[in-house]
């Protein structure tokens, strides 16, 4: 078996149509244009049509909102590790924020639920990204272990203090006027974010950004600020999950202190890691996947987080290119096997 | 007096969670979250076999001593060692495996006030007015004696001396024939090992509770980090210094600013000294 592994190897090859569609013939074909519009437009069919398909079991309607809050999470987590460079395991920070945040304005200042999304979204931001600024120039590990101690200490913090209604959370929060709305709210932020974050990486604000991540130093010999720029990519993926904070709160009708919990931090870096990171869509399909296989196991308790950690860890090590990363280049390229 | 004595014994549990985690750090650069799941697990062993099976407690402690080293050194030969050196992944394998660990003990029925070890010394002394349990005195003993034998260990003997080579420079000590792999191997046992260790020291003074193993992580990744990733003496001194100023936080301001002392020690740590207080250069690179 070694003998013939040694003397042969797989080849991969783009298909014509990619080739084609990448360029300037993009859109000579119905074929062509199908190819290249056929995989975003099953995403997006399939997103906006999950509420539909599950009119008859309003449980799993829940589920579809849950799904989306936790991808809004995971893109931004895939944005910042695999754009910026810096990995925040504490995705439960933002979600927490913008959950109190949004809970706070609704209850104490009265304001709707259209005010206080998009107001804790840019509070919510802005303040993440003033707690992070003093830990941005560090690298790589160190961040990761900085952000992962930020909501077990902003937990504590409420705890101890007893401010923001202490452990009991704050109750009383509006929810939304109909399940139809916070669903479909919820998948058009899903679709915009994702098509927007693609869209932005491959401007020139991208281009830096994957700067820092490949090479500060390159960045900062252009003349480029790095903690700045670091700063603006971790107030997009804060006020990202800020937002799905916010939407949590008014799903829920209750900000608490299970919003800093470790489902948060871990889950969408478990979908990031199956879906395939650095792909943005990638995340969205792995939260489809994962979401519901935790919200089945929820009966057997705790056993859930330790099944998607068992999976995350399954796939950073066997599969460590992801789903969307896989299916791509069964999508674009063939492969055979030549002899060296 | 109270402060001096609980301050000391609390700084030396701390040290006895980091040790098995800057082992294991300084030796091949593994951030091992599994850390805290490890010492869990050695309790809950212990407890399976001392109360459930009726093995003698010392038998016990070495089952569960052996057991804990062979998970240690199967985490690494089976699993990190596929992502050796891609740092973000190491640390997610490993978090990922030490949230299984834990998260299937809570659901194998590890939870309650059920599950606790005997003491080793019931009874308690009286020192200048303040009364310990004599338990806490040995976790004292136990420490400085675990603390020395390591300190042999590294120093003097030849496998000591590979793994300190091996984390002085990895590619020196492999042209002298020292295996990188297998001397991971061997360091991740032995972390696993004082895992176990300062989990048989420490637990018989509480309940085993799967709380306790995400408290242990926490606690070693802060002694390791305000010491110095992977410096020894930086461990100690860091355990002494959180140690002390946890004891003087629950003294003065109350019992639930416990952990926020830690976490904040890191943060601060990280952002005006990112290298620790005993760290080097080399370190300070690649932090910042």
């Amino acid at each position: 078996m070694e003998a013939v592994m040694a003397t042969r190897r797989k080849e991969r090859l783009d298909r014509g149509i990619k080739v084609r569609t990448d360029g300037i013939y993009a859109v000579s074909s119905w074929r062509e244009i199908a190819y290249l519009v056929l995989p975003r437009l099953l995403l997006i069919g399939g997103l906006l049509l999950m509420p539909l398909l599950l009119s008859q079991a309003p449980y799993w309607q829940r589920v579809v909102s849950i799904v989306c809050i936790y991808s809004l999470l995971a893109i931004s987590f895939d944005f910042l590790a695999h754009f910026v460079g810096l990995v925040s395991l504490g995705g439960a920070l933002y979600i927490g924020v913008g959950a109190y945040i949004a809970a706070l304005l609704n209850t104490h200042f009265g304001l709707p639920s259209w005010v206080t999304v998009p107001l804790s979204t840019i509070l919510g931001g802005g303040f993440c990204t003033l707690l992070l600024w003093p830990c941005l120039p560090l690298r790589g590990v160190y961040f990761a272990i900085v952000s992962l101690m930020f909501p077990l200490l902003a937990a504590r913090i409420i705890e101890a203090l007893d401010i923001f209604g202490g452990t009991d959370g704050i109750l009383g929060v509006d929810g939304f006027s109909s399940k139809w709305m916070e669903m479909y709210v919820l998948i058009a932020l899903v679709l915009l974010i994702l098509f927007g974050l693609r869209r932005l990486v491959n401007e020139d604000l991208g281009l830096v950004f994957r700067g820092v991540k490949d090479n500060d130093q390159a960045v900062k010999a252009s003349g480029i600020d790095v903690i700045t720029i670091k700063a603006l990519g971790v107030f997009i993926a804060s006020a990202i999950g800020c937002l799905g904070g916010a939407m949590l709160s008014h799903l829920y009708m209750w900000a608490g202190l299970s919003q800093f919990a470790l489902d948060f931090s871990i889950i969408p870096i478990a979908a990031t890691v199956v879906g395939g990171g650095g792909t943005l869509a990638g995340p969205v399909i792995g939260c489809l996947i994962l979401v519901p296989i935790s919200e089945l196991l929820r009966d057997f308790g705790t056993l859930r987080i330790a099944v998607y950690a068992l999976i995350l860890c399954g796939f950073i090590v066997f599969k460590s290119e992801g789903l969307m990363v896989y299916g791509s280049r069964k999508y674009q390229q063939f492969e055979r096997w030549v002899q060296i | 007096m109270e402060i001096l004595i609980y301050g000391i014994v609390n700084s030396v549990s701390l040290a006895l969670m980091a040790l098995g985690f800057t082992l294991v750090y300084g030796v091949s650069r593994l951030p091992n979250f599994a850390h805290g799941s490890l010492y869990v697990t050695t309790g809950f062993i212990t407890w399976l076999l001392l109360q459930r099976l009726g093995v003698p407690y010392l038998i016990a402690m070495l089952i569960s001593l052996v057991f804990i080293a062979a998970v240690g050194a199967a985490m690494y030969n089976f699993i990190l060692v596929r992502i050796r050196g891609m740092s973000i992944s190491e640390i997610i394998a490993s978090y990922a495996i030490g949230l299984a660990i834990l998260e299937g003990l809570r659901w194998g029925g590890l939870k309650g006030t059920t599950h606790t070890l005997p003491v080793f010394a019931s009874g308690s002394v009286d020192i200048l007015g303040v009364v310990v349990d004599s338990h806490r005195l040995l976790v004292i003993l136990l420490g400085a004696i675990l603390v020395g034998l390591l300190w042999v260990f590294v120093n003097r003997t030849r496998l000591g001396l590979a793994l300190k080579g091996m984390a002085q420079d990895e590619r020196a000590a492999l042209t002298l024939g020292i295996d990188s792999d297998r001397m991971a191997v061997m360091s991740m046992a032995l972390g696993a090992i004082m895992a176990g260790l300062a989990a048989l020291v420490l637990l018989p003074l509480g309940n085993i509770v799967v709380e306790a193993g995400y408290h242990v992580l926490i606690m070693a990744v802060a002694v390791c980090i305000v010491g110095g990733l992977g410096s020894w003496t930086g461990a100690i001194l860091a355990a002494f210094l959180i140690g002390f100023a946890q004891i003087f936080t629950v003294a003065w301001l109350g019992p639930h600013f416990q952990v926020v002392v830690a976490l904040l020690a890191i943060i601060l740590t990280l952002i005006s000294r990112p290298s620790g207080l005993f760290g080097r250069q080399k370190e300070l690179e690649e932090r910042v």
